[in-house]
């Protein structure tokens, strides 16, 4: 039995970095060609049929360019930059319950790597930790706009941290608890937070914006101002990893999105798939994904629509606008939760 | 600003929707080495020196052309022609060395316009890329048509602005 449980979760560890590398790499892809498509190019279609093949072509170009350390860098610190982003991005999925109890070989196998009972919390502390990666690897390039960017993505992160946690909050008020798989199974069928709390989503939205350095809120990186912010003086497989963490923490907030408010893999109808358990499974997988790929879509459609936000306009929006909005739906949240459980 | 106006969320959805509407659109681009576009009849592209019907080289090395060119891209030397030359080159005299650098070539057509023999025409033709400058200087041999394969430029010679003859 123990043996087993660890293969099992060995696979899945597995499987899940190769499919989040593999997804963030498409994603690069994508972006492209939605960039395209609303700039009315085509986008890349060289490298393959479709340009399918681009993803590749990208990594391989990242890898073979010169590794180069500024001559005044903090070396470690230089390089642990970009690890950190990468870690930190990558392993917010372990808490991520990904589809029903698979059954198989006569055991029940849990598509959720690790089964903490404070799974929100560890999201929200892993995700925090994230912007160390650029505040470290801005702030050891020795480089004055990477230090711009490093300092603009920290002040960017406690003024967005904040309203995303207390929206986070909400939630936690109606489903009682701090594990992700509770949330997801107070949500079965049609019965998604978003009807609940369509202000909490949108504060969230925003501030998921905001956390993965996604234009509008890109100010880190912010190509026309500071030459790529953080990553100016970064260059091969370590601005690879900076420019792919970015990519996986989107993939990873689209699916705490998805969790949170809009059900998870639940999806109406799936009670009539009781008897089959390995269908059910399958097809809740899907469901997840597909809510996934919506949000990322709605990212890059987002991206390549709104222009960014200029410094004063972020922080104003963030401590004057969606921290007061975030309170007071978790006081209203909070008083009608009380109100329902007859506290009075 | 109205309070509706300052909730942003309103405009925001406008822009959308408005980009989305283009994902839509059917694109316009030419996928170039697989498709071209139509040329203009009066396309200023890579340059051609004529052969005449039978064959032999228009050019006499006057150098018009070179003394014309606004960027001085072209370059020449003469030599006389010898009698068993003479279905090679339609004069006495001929371009021996014959160079245009690409590089240096607006293709604003003084050339063509200042030649008296009607041996220089610029074509609808491109000029095609190169790793190296030097090979964007073009001799004779990529400059003079085969007399295979002639390139036609009839449609230039008929939009008046030289008699046919």
């Amino acid at each position: 039995m123990e043996t087993f449980f660890w293969i099992d979760k060995l696979v899945l560890v597995l499987l899940l970095f190769l499919i989040s590398l593999g997804i963030a790499a498409y994603q690069t892809y994508f972006e492209r060609k939605l960039a395209g498509w609303i700039q009315d190019r085509v986008g890349p279609d060289r490298a393959g049929k479709f340009g399918i093949l681009q993803p590749i072509a990208d990594g391989v170009k990242m890898f073979m360019k010169e590794d180069f350390t500024p001559a005044n860098a903090d070396k470690w610190l230089f390089i642990l930059g970009p690890g950190i982003a990468m870690f930190t991005s990558l392993i917010t999925s372990s808490i991520i319950p990904w589809g029903t109890d698979l059954q198989l070989f006569g055991r029940s196998i849990s598509l959720q790597v690790a089964e903490i009972n404070i799974g929100i919390l560890f999201a929200f502390g892993i995700i925090s930790i994230g912007v160390y990666g650029i505040m470290i690897g801005g702030w050891a390039s020795n480089n004055k706009y990477s230090l711009f960017g490093a300092i603009r993505a920290s002040s960017q992160m406690i003024s967005y941290e904040l309203a995303m946690g207390i929206s986070a909050i909400t939630i936690i008020m109606i489903s009682g608890s701090l594990d992700l798989r509770a949330i997801v199974e107070s949500q079965h069928g049609m019965n998604w937070n978003i009807f609940y709390q369509p202000v909490a989503f949108v504060v969230f939205f925003i501030c998921a914006l905001a956390e993965t350095n996604r234009a509008p809120f890109d100010l880190p990186e912010c190509e026309n101002e500071l030459i790529g912010g953080y990553h100016t003086e970064y260059s091969s497989m370590k601005l690879g990893l900076f420019l792919f963490s970015e990519y996986v923490a989107m993939f990873v907030s689209s699916a705490l999105m998805a969790i949170l408010f809009f059900g998870g893999y639940n999806f109406p109808g799936m009670d009539y798939l009781k008897d089959s358990p390995n269908l059910l499974s399958l097809i809740s997988v899907m469901v997840f994904f597909a809510k996934i790929f919506v949000f990322i879509f709605v990212f890059m459609w987002i991206r390549w629509t709104i222009p960014r936000f200029r410094f004063d306009q972020l922080m104003h929006l963030g401590w004057k606008v969606l921290i007061p909005i975030a309170l007071v739906n978790m006081l209203i949240t909070g008083f009608v939760v009380a109100l329902y459980e007859h506290w009075f | 600003m109205t309070f509706m106006e300052k909730l942003y969320i309103p405009a925001i959805i406008k822009g959308m929707l408005v980009t989305f509407r283009h994902i839509l659109k059917r694109r316009k681009t030419i996928k170039y080495p697989e498709e071209t576009r139509e040329f203009a009849p009066v396309y200023r592209g890579m340059h051609v020196l004529k052969r005449d019907e039978q064959g032999r080289e228009n050019c006499t090395a006057c150098g018009l052309c070179a003394v014309a060119c606004p960027a001085e891209a072209i370059t020449m030397t003469s030599a006389e022609r010898t009698k068993e030359q003479k279905d090679l080159y339609r004069e006495e005299k001929y371009a021996s060395m014959y160079e245009i650098n690409m590089l240096r070539c607006i293709f604003c057509g003084l050339c063509e316009e200042a030649c008296p023999k009607e041996a220089i025409f610029l074509t609808d033709r491109l000029v095609p890329t190169q790793f190296e400058r030097g090979e964007f200087i073009y001799g004779k041999d990529k400059l003079v048509e085969s007399k295979e394969h002639r390139i036609d430029i009839t449609k230039r010679q008929f939009t008046g602005k030289r008699s046919t003859i």
